[in-house]
């Protein structure tokens, strides 16, 4: 691709991107955009993990947890439950810290654990956390246990709060809009973040250490503290991501990050393509829509062809779901996106 | 001084002992080789060379500092370098980028620049093969990139275990044309092999490894004429 065909495709897809939430609002209602709201939360919490599954090959089964820390530091510091009011530009990337600070508390006892028992150690982690969330109402109530915690602040810049619809030139410009080019502008950042990783010399080291630790150490690798540099990272994403979940939805509770979401962001992560930056963003975005569309059409559609619903439509979709996932493990275990590396990989592991 | 003093080194794992007392040096600019049978301990010396086994007696001088109390992942930055058996080299990054891998400890980053152009200049196979997968390279290929990433890691002692280890005798000569190459750049090199009539042929000196103990040393030229080794290592 020659330069300008480049500058013309990312003019393109920046236009694309730009208006997309008035394309998708006029013509399929206001609850596709806030669906693709969540798409890019959830891009952003699968390039998270990426960084963690993908590019060190740490197997993260907690992976939401960090959502939750960066998503109930906002929720503390923005709402009527401790009637603290932080501006979102302190509180974000303070939830961001606070996550990576507990990826390196999960990643210290774990550096020497892998594969399964790595996995094992992080989803008791994850659900840790949620427990706790779910339990620190007493004796001093900090989380509000398992009713959450409500009426969280808005984003707000200057005097103006996303919270509300405003008028602008005679655009009705709506809250699920507003966060929508509030999440890309945080999203394209998390992109470029993993980009640059990617093709920096920690990334190589990445790549070297889940190959041949030993090689890796040889070349003046320190394991412990790549690892936990991966955790830390993956984690500071998954903060924001929190935090921006909690602002946008104005209510938390500890429900949300149970252990299905952690799986489902790792679904997102392999099925996309595991390591490989596109692919998860496809990953992600494919399996935030699908869910939303099957929901849209299984209804409808028992109820054409037999007059009445056969299965209920959400246990369909959780069916159509996880046969989509086994027919995709079968046919293309590599991901529907694969890096050259990860397709190398798994050529290798067929042959021998 | 010489660059690498070993003295009475011992190592044991559990119960037994694989390195025995034993005396070596190196001096700077050499390139000495270790020969002996499988299982005489040489790899165990090696390894405990570079903080990969711990010894359990005895001293290790290297460049004028005992190594005891570097960590494993330290020893390249103080310039001790080991390709180790079967190559290490990252299958699944290209060649380009394992070679970036051995300046991972430099912060020069024109330096580790340089030294990739330098490697590409010793070995041009590798320049036609800058972006391939390195896992996709001949074995002789491989251990190009192993070499050509240990220049670029500055060692001032280079440790080879084996690098004939399951080649075909054509490319095991190639390999040792490569590693004559590296010694004229003036890379001090302690080689470890079973193929002693090779090894002793491109080295200056060499040491004799039987069941943990160094049983004989000496010019390489003596010790390839030497009676017992050519009984017991040549074949002849």
């Amino acid at each position: 691709m020659n330069a300008n065909k480049k500058l013309g495709v990312f003019i393109a897809s920046a236009i694309a991107l730009a208006v997309l939430p008035f394309v998708v609002g006029s013509t399929l209602g206001n609850s596709w955009v806030r669906t693709i709201d969540f798409a890019l939360l959830y891009v952003m919490l699968a390039l998270g993990l990426n960084i963690v599954v993908g590019f060190a090959g740490l197997l993260d089964l907690g992976f939401i947890a960090f959502y939750a820390v960066g998503a109930y530091t906002f929720a503390l510091l923005g709402s009527p439950h401790f009637d603290i009011h932080l501006p979102f530009y302190i509180s974000i990337p303070l939830g961001a810290l606070c996550a990576a600070l507990f990826g390196l508390l999960l990643g210290t006892p774990v550096l020497k654990l892998k594969g399964d028992y790595l996995a094992i150690v992080t989803l008791g982690f994850g659900e840790i956390i949620r427990i706790f969330m779910n339990n620190l109402n007493a004796p001093i109530n900090i989380t509000n246990g398992p009713q959450g915690i409500n009426l969280i602040d808005p984003i707000q810049i200057g005097g103006f709060s996303m919270g509300k619809t405003i008028d602008v030139a005679g655009f009705a410009l709506n809250p699920v809009h507003m966060y929508y080019y509030l999440f890309l502008i945080l999203t394209i950042g998390v992109v470029i973040m993993a980009y640059r990783l990617q093709y920096s010399r920690i990334g190589r080291a990445w790549v070297a250490m889940r190959e041949d630790q030993i090689a890796a150490s040889a070349m003046g690798l320190n394991i412990r503290n790549i690892k936990l540099l991966a955790f830390a990272l993956g984690a500071l994403s998954g903060g924001v991501a929190g935090g921006l979940f909690a602002a946008f939805q104005g209510f938390i509770s500890p429900e949300s990050f149970g252990l299905l979401e952690s799986i489902m962001i790792l679904a997102m992560v392999v099925l996309g393509g595991m390591g490989h930056i596109p692919g998860v963003i496809l990953g992600a975005v494919v399996l935030t829509i699908a869910p939303e569309i099957l929901r849209d059409v299984i209804g409808p559609l028992q109820m054409h062809t037999f007059g009445r619903m056969i299965v209920d439509p959400e246990n369909a979709r959780m069916l159509l779901f996880g046969l989509a996932m086994v027919i995709m493990m079968l046919t293309r275990p590599e991901g529907m996106w694969p890096s050259k590396r990860r397709k190398a990989e798994f050529e290798d592991a067929k042959k021998g | 001084m010489s660059l690498l003093e070993v003295k009475n080194l011992q190592v044991s794992y559990g119960g037994i002992q694989a390195v025995r007392g034993i005396d070596f040096h190196i001096n700077k600019g050499e390139l000495v080789t270790l020969i002996g049978a499988n299982g005489a301990g040489k790899t165990t010396t090696l390894k405990t060379l570079v903080g990969m086994v711990k010894k359990s007696g005895g001293t290790i001088n290297f460049d004028g500092k005992e190594t005891d109390n570097i960590a494993s992942f330290n020893f390249v930055r103080n310039g001790l370098v080991m390709v180790p058996e079967g190559r290490g080299i990252f299958g699944k990054l290209t060649v380009e980028e394992n070679l970036q891998m051995g300046g991972y400890h430099r912060n020069d980053k024109d330096g580790i620049q340089r030294d990739i152009e330098r490697g590409y200049e010793l070995f041009p196979r590798l320049k036609e093969r800058q972006t391939q997968l390195a896992g996709t390279l001949s074995g002789g290929e491989q251990q190009m990139v192993a070499m050509a990433r240990a220049i670029v890691s500055q060692p001032k002692l280079l440790l080879l275990d084996e690098p004939s280890m399951g080649l075909a005798p054509l490319i095991v000569e190639k390999i040792f044309e490569i590693i004559q190459m590296v010694a004229k750049e003036g890379v001090t090199m302690l080689l470890v092999e079973q193929n002693a009539k090779l090894a002793l042929e491109v080295s200056q000196r060499g040491y004799v490894m039987e069941s943990g103990r160094i049983t004989m040393s000496g010019p390489a030229q003596e010790l390839l004429a030497d009676e017992r080794v050519r009984n017991a290592y040549l074949g002849e």
